[in-house]
């Protein structure tokens, strides 16, 4: 099997770039924590009221963690617990959510703040809130009739 | 060579087997087009569903009937026509099983439709449980991918009959490529197999009250990421195999070709999970792990490519071509044969960045479920593998009714390709943008109560509807081409074109046929890339969850 | 076979011209890497500016 001297070099400049990005996206998610959400604690849906801490939904500080404040959604077809809430500037906050019925999604538009939540599962992520404004909480993962209705915000303020 | 020269026609037996594939294909694209316009006109907010027709339903139907049925039907079609061409006429008993095949998958599709016509079955193709669909729609879901696996046995019978009367020598190239795509499709398929069959079947039916979520989403994936490559994979056998002959030039390399198909194999299938990167319950290090799984299977890609570029290159300057890019001068810009299946290869450029920086880890957090990945799908598979399609359609139709693609046609699908390139570059472009700014996918129009973001999204959104518009005009001229050539094209004899490798001496190795071989390291990368993932979600499971029917 | 003769490339005496023919080739592909590249980064970038 013959290839072209052209092609070697292509190839080469190809996976170059692809090994360039791979270590880029992996140190960032290895030694600098920038992973993906993917928590692995799970929970009861039907029992999702009860157990904290999503049975007191909202912004909460906390003390001796890596972040300032966790804040806890509940969602469920098709609405979000809290409907609204605001973060101070330059809150490191663990956001934890889950759902009570289907999958929806979490996303915080124009942040990176976007995951899947399952019913039985835990989703998390943290964030610091470091610009001011107000984000739009929206589901991004189809639910049912009422899928595009189902929204949040969350005020950033000084 | 001399195969080639034995059958120049494929038998009008075999030609009847594909048409009823292509009829079935061309009728889904009518619904599932008129399904995209109408959902494009809905989430610009100027238009709304008359009474009782669901937004959810309708994309329900776009996604169902162009993602599994034209895609499935025209592919079948295709690798039929392309098997019975380069290996030889089917037997009767090949041509029964695909009959059978024809059939079933048609039943499955007429099932599934009539549950989503009923508004049974509002959960889009991929599922969505804990959302329960009617046992009925995925009973239809299951009989059009066991009626593709026995369309996939003729091919492989077929094969095994090509093998034993050509001992030791190498299969054709279209025929060894319809077969790995074959492979590839079976091996992924037991996926979306296992979890409709093994959980979302007894579910809807009731004999078992909940369902794991996580293993029922990563067994779609499973399915799910391959699927895009039984879609691309055919378009690849065109671009390699069809169009050097259609050009007048040489295949650059046939036993690169091959080479690439066999990691396609390979590496299409270890990657589902890259599509639940933002999910619970998986490892990142797994998900890791999926995502350089996946960049490998990007290195055929950058290779074929390659091959692309050196066939027309080699070609123009065999014409006398000069300079840096004058071979680009001689390719055939008036036949639509090329010109269609080219702007599919175009299209592939920015959609192969797109799926790059989907696939990148933690940088899908970006872009998840937002209109970007539907911007990103419309130009792999709604642009370059449709194009391609349908430019193979423009010749292989005829071909198998007997009839030619007239001049005035021809012209007319060199109108139809461009007139899919402007619609395309408006609503892909479009979507990209707002997706990058938030805008999700799968969502009927919404103001979002008043947000200042969702009204950035808006002219998007219009702009989404006015390139959705254009491509169904591509739509009705592809529709009327089709008719054209199937029914009312003057009778005659146009050319089923199969190209020849630009150095026949040089022979692709042997072990390229070994599939033991390949299937067995396709098998354990599988297991690799897949059996701690799976451990987790079953020991480490949730409660499961009981149906809902939210639409 | 005559016709490996009429074949521009393998050979490893005709490299001068066996370069100069695919040079078009080496081009395209190289602009296809750059568009990857400034696609990827500028993605990242956005990923990077925000939180």
């Amino acid at each position: 099997m013959h290839m072209h001297k052209f092609e070697k070099i292509w190839l080469t400049f190809g996976v170059a770039m692809l090994l360039v990005f791979l270590t880029v996206i992996g140190v960032s998610a290895f030694y600098l924590g920038n992973q993906p959400p993917s928590c692995l604690a799970t929970i009861d849906p039907e029992k999702v009221d009860t157990t904290a801490p999503f049975n007191e939904p909202g912004l909460k500080k906390v003390e001796g963690k890596d972040w300032d404040y966790e804040l806890v959604f509940v969602a469920s077809a098709f609405s979000y617990s809290p409907g609204a809430v605001e973060v101070p500037l330059g809150a490191k906050v663990k956001v934890i959510a889950t759902t009570k019925d289907v999958i929806h999604g979490f996303e915080v538009a124009g942040t990176n703040i976007n995951m899947m939540l399952e019913p039985g599962y835990i989703s998390e992520h943290i964030a610091t809130f470091d610009k001011e404004g107000e984000y739009l909480i929206l589901c991004n993962e189809y639910c049912g009739v009422g899928h595009h209705m189902m929204t949040s915000k969350i005020e950033v303020v000084k | 060579m001399l195969t080639d020269a034995i059958k120049l026609k494929v038998d009008r037996r075999d030609g009847k087997l594909a048409m009823a594939h292509f009829y079935v294909a061309f009728i889904a694209l009518a619904i599932g087009g008129l399904a995209g316009l109408l959902q494009v006109l809905v989430r610009s907010g100027k238009f709304e569903l008359p009474a009782g027709i669901g937004y959810y339903q309708i994309l329900t139907v776009h996604g169902v009937v162009l993602g599994l049925v034209l895609t499935t039907f025209f592919i079948m079609g295709f690798q039929i026509s392309a098997v019975s061409k380069t290996s030889g006429t089917l037997t009767n008993r090949q041509r029964v099983t695909g009959w059978i095949g024809f059939w079933v998958m048609t039943l499955g599709t007429v099932i599934a439709a009539v549950m989503i016509l009923l508004n049974e079955a509002s959960v889009l193709y991929t599922f969505y449980a804990p959302l329960q669909a009617h046992a009925l729609y995925y009973i239809g879901l299951t009989l059009v991918v066991v009626g593709s696996w026995i369309d996939g046995a003729v091919i492989i019978m077929k094969y095994v009959e090509w093998r034993k009367k050509n001992p030791g020598k190498q299969s054709p190239l279209l025929t060894f490529m319809a077969l790995v795509n074959t492979f590839m499709w079976i091996v992924a398929t037991i996926g979306v197999a296992a979890t409709v069959l093994l959980q979302l079947l007894p579910w809807s039916l009731g004999l078992v009250e909940t369902v794991n979520v996580g293993v029922s989403r990563t067994l779609f994936w499973y399915f799910g990421h391959p699927l895009v490559y039984f879609w691309l994979l055919p378009a690849y056998m065109a671009w390699y195999a069809i169009i050097p002959k259609i050009i007048g030039g040489k295949i650059f390399s046939d036993s690169l070709a091959r080479l690439s198909f066999i990691l396609f194999l390979l590496f299409s299938i270890p990657v589902g999970i890259h599509h639940q990167l933002l999910e619970p319950g998986i490892d990142p290090a797994w998900k890791f792990i999926q995502v350089i799984l996946t960049f490998l299977v990007i290195i055929p890609s950058l290779m074929t490519a390659f091959s692309l570029f050196a066939t027309f290159e080699s070609f123009g300057r065999s014409k006398g071509a000069k300079g840096l890019f004058g071979w680009i001068k001689k390719l055939p810009w008036g036949d639509a044969r090329f010109v269609v299946p080219f702007i599919g290869m175009l299209a592939f450029i920015p959609a192969g960045a797109g799926g790059i920086v989907n696939a990148s880890h933690q940088m899908n957090q970006v872009v998840h479920n937002t209109i970007w990945v539907t911007g990103h799908f419309h130009l792999t598979v709604a642009t370059a593998v449709v194009l391609t399609f349908f430019g193979v359609a423009y010749w292989l139709i005829p071909h198998l009714t007997g009839r030619v693609l007239t001049k005035k046609m021809n012209k007319l699908a060199i109108i139809q390709g461009i007139t899919w390139t402007v619609g395309m570059t408006f609503m892909s472009s479009a979507m990209h943008a707002a997706g990058l700014l938030g805008a999700p996918r799968r969502s009927a129009f919404s103001e979002y109560g008043g947000a200042a973001q969702a009204a950035e999204w808006i002219p998007y959104q219009i702009a989404q509807a006015v390139g959705g518009s254009i491509l169904f005009i591509g739509i009705i001229l592809m529709l009327y081409i089709f008719i054209n050539l199937a029914f009312f094209a003057p009778k005659g004899e146009q050319e089923f074109p199969v190209g020849e490798a630009a150095n026949p001496a040089e022979k692709a190795p042997m072990v390229f046929e070994n599939w033991k071989l390949w299937i067995g390291i396709t098998v354990l990368l599988i297991l690799f890339a897949y059996t701690v993932p799976f451990i987790d979600l079953i020991q480490n499971a949730p409660p499961g969850s009981k149906g809902f029917k939210l639409w | 076979m005559a016709k490996t003769e009429l074949s521009n490339k393998t050979e490893t005496k005709t490299e001068v011209e066996d370069s100069s023919s695919l040079k078009g080739t080496l081009t395209s592909v190289f602009l296809l890497g750059l568009f990857l590249v400034i696609t990827w980064v500028g993605v990242y970038s956005l990923f990077l500016s925000r939180f």
